[in-house]
């Protein structure tokens, strides 16, 4: 484990977007014209559609009938046991398709409908959003094409499988390092030549305003559950600790939101070391990022001095993105954030203990946040929430090829 | 540079053209104002810097110049391109792994006024800059004699709020670009806030498509020329032969082509490119 400490500022008053699309000094919307009119309309749109009555309707409804929520906040006693604290698992590998992910495209796709678009792409690294957001097509009959690097598709096999059977066209993307971030790019390049009929579910709570602002409040249902559930169980709202692993942010986005302005919950965000921060392959992006623009939007990115965007490495393939979104970048040089990596190694030992304590498979993602308690210590009444963002289904190769 | 610009504006007499375009505050005169000021059809060709080979960049502009291109855009190349088809895609990771770096184009183009003199621009990604740092990149391009940047990603609205005083300073213009959906509101505003040339996308498309041009660009030319901007338009995206140049002239100043000779380049080398503009220009 290691704490990437970065020395609070005058911390901003507001940790949450400004209505310039900005979180301090990263965000914004660092696009080419040909996308201007396509994000401008969503900008323009997004509160407005999301204040809806209707909508609001329909996307709670789903959230119950056919994700599964509310997700349990569930009191893991034997892990508290072990690290002598209180540990509370916010368990959206409950979710329908394995993952916190559907909470943003249910949100997505209710949103494409309302602005009349017909088409539905999406870029995908590990294939969980990409199967969220066949699923989501599936269920609203829209036409669902999927990006993901062609090195992803291979490694990925059943979730490719999974998209497929959804009705989902999968392309491999070609070009650069064919994973995560080229598969975002080429969905970018998709939408700039269908600038009318498609809309992009983009996967994390990345890219150029409006969309870290739109996925961070649909997964803030995450949140909003946390606080009357914690105030059932423990008579508050706010812990005071909430934990989330980081890839683009979006999970972690959720978990935090309805906290971001209560000082007294600690914010922590763990990012994946991948082999150690300094091996060269890794993921830790407050550690090894500058600041630079990467998919439309100002935030921390792992680039050469040159400003060329470099490939990451974790084990856990949805923590593999060279970037994190502005909300975090801000929680992190705000210092509000404190930020935390996690190796591969760390992770899954993190991992195969959940099983054995607790009898829940985690996503390898999840790992890494629940592999801060084995050095970051908490007091023993300390309440702390972690969000268990995904289940291990998906993860069985890895964790079986790992520990033989 | 900026000692000849004057020369020139005074010399040639632009001073009342540029105040009767509405300029606020006199531009200094720059290259491209004196290109675009020329009464005939510009032909402008992109390529990438460092390729095909990392040493090319001077002798392909030379060329160029020679073969009667009026601009040229050096492209810088990046590892993300996102608004490029597959041939930019590939030109620009080729010469990454060739070695380019900004700094190193700029050290290929420090001599580069002493033989060429049509207008160059720069084309990247705004990332890049932003690591070199936006003022020592136009302080670098202004050394080096660059007279335009096209920077895709760099929106309007951040140009004009954080950077747009720096690139005065250098006497850098900055090329703003529009699409067949952009508003007539925003075209108004990138012609109120361009002082060169409009670059005008002829399709909702990456760079290298290449279906020819049917009713509806024609249309949309059309519909952009009827519009009486204070800018020049240019167009660029989907131009790969004589007949695209031609359709794409008929109704702008000019016309930019890059994934066309790119491939020109990967087939046949510099010692292609004579031909290839003949070829371009051949009505
Ligand atoms: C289970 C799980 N957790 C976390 C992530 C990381 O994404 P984010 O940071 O957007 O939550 C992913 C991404 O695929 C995931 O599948």
């Amino acid at each position: 484990m290691k704490l990437n400490k970065q020395i609070p500022s005058a911390a901003p008053p507001n940790y949450n977007v400004n209505e310039k699309g900005y979180y301090g000094e990263f965000g914004g919307a660092y696009i080419p014209e040909m996308l201007y009119p396509n994000v401008e309309e969503l900008r323009q749109n997004y509160l407005k559609v999301m204040a809806e009555e209707s909508f609001q309707k329909e996307f709670h409804q789903l959230l119950k009938d056919y994700v599964g929520r509310p997700t349990p906040l569930y009191f893991a006693k034997r892990l508290s046991e072990k690290y002598n604290t209180k540990i509370y698992l916010k368990r959206e590998d409950l979710c329908h398709t394995g993952a916190h992910k559907v909470n943003n495209t249910i949100g997505q796709i209710l949103m494409a409908k309302r602005l009349g678009k017909t088409r539905i792409i999406a870029e995908t690294g590990a294939g969980q959003h990409g199967v969220a957001t066949a699923t989501v097509c599936a269920l609203m009959g829209l036409e669902c094409i999927v990006f993901m690097g062609e090195i992803d598709i291979k490694r990925q096999a059943p979730n490719v499988a999974r998209m497929k059977m959804l009705g989902a066209k999968v392309v491999p993307a070609t070009s650069g390092s064919k994973t995560l971030k080229d598969a975002t790019n080429e969905a970018i390049r998709d939408w700039i030549n269908n600038p009318l009929d498609t809309h992009y579910i983009i996967g994390s709570a990345v890219g150029p305003h409006p969309y870290p602002d739109m996925v961070a409040r649909f997964q803030s249902v995450i949140s909003e559950e946390i606080k009357k559930q914690l105030n059932e169980k423990e008579g508050r709202e706010n812990p005071d600790f909430v934990i989330a692993c980081v890839g683009g942010g979006s999970n972690a986005a959720g978990a935090f939101y309805h906290y971001l302005d209560k000082m007294e919950v600690g914010i922590i965000a763990v990012e994946a070391a991948g082999k150690g921060i300094d091996s060269g392959e890794s993921a830790a992006t407050s550690a090894l990022g500058k600041v630079g623009i990467i998919h439309g939007s100002k935030t921390l990115l792992m680039q050469t001095p040159d400003g060329q965007i470099t490939e990451p490495y974790s084990i856990s393939a949805g923590l593999d993105y060279p970037g994190v979104g502005p909300m975090h970048a801000n929680l992190f040089a705000s210092g509000r954030g404190e930020f935390i990596s996690i190796t591969d190694e760390e992770a899954m030992d993190a991992g195969m203990q959940l099983c054995k304590l607790e009898g829940i498979i985690p996503a390898i993602e999840s790992s890494h946040a629940l592999a801060i308690f084995e050095s970051r210590k908490f007091k023993k009444n300390d309440i702390v929430v972690l969000n268990l963002s995904g289940r291990g289904d998906k993860d069985l190769d890895t964790y079986i090829k790992h520990f033989n | 540079m900026v000692e000849r610009s004057r020369d020139l504006f005074e010399e040639e007499g632009f001073s009342s053209r540029l105040r009767s375009n509405g300029y606020k505050t006199i531009f200094k005169m720059n290259r491209i104002n004196q290109k675009l000021s020329e009464n005939k059809k510009l032909l402008s060709i992109y390529f990438t810097a460092g390729y095909p080979k990392l040493g090319d960049t001077v002798e392909i502009i030379q060329q160029l110049e020679e073969n009667g291109v009026d601009m040229v855009e050096i492209g810088l190349p990046f590892s993300d391109p996102l608004a490029d088809g597959p041939i930019i895609q590939a030109s620009s990771q080729v010469a990454l792994k060739n070695g380019m770096t900004t700094d190193l184009l700029f050290q290929q183009l420090k001599d580069i006024r002493k033989t060429v003199s049509i207008p160059l621009l720069l084309m990247g990604y705004f990332n890049p800059v932003l690591q070199f740092g936006v003022e020592n990149f136009c302080k670098k391009c202004a050394e080096v004699g660059i007279d335009g940047l096209i920077l895709p990603d760099l929106p309007l609205a951040e140009y004009e709020e954080h950077y747009a005083e720096i690139f005065r300073k250098y006497n850098l213009i900055n090329i703003f670009l529009i699409t067949p959906q952009t508003s007539e509101e925003r075209i108004r505003q990138i012609d109120a806030a361009s002082e060169g040339f409009i670059y005008m996308v002829s399709s909702a498309s990456v760079t290298g498509s290449s279906s020819g041009f049917g009713l509806e660009q024609e249309n949309y030319f059309k519909r952009i020329a009827s519009l009486s901007l204070k800018n020049p338009q240019i167009i660029g995206f989907g131009i790969n032969n004589s007949e695209t140049f031609q359709q794409a002239t008929k109704h702008a100043k000019g016309a930019i082509i890059g994934s066309a000779f790119i491939k020109m380049l990967s087939d046949k080398g510099i010692a292609g490119i004579s031909a290839f503009i003949s070829a371009i220009r051949k009505v």
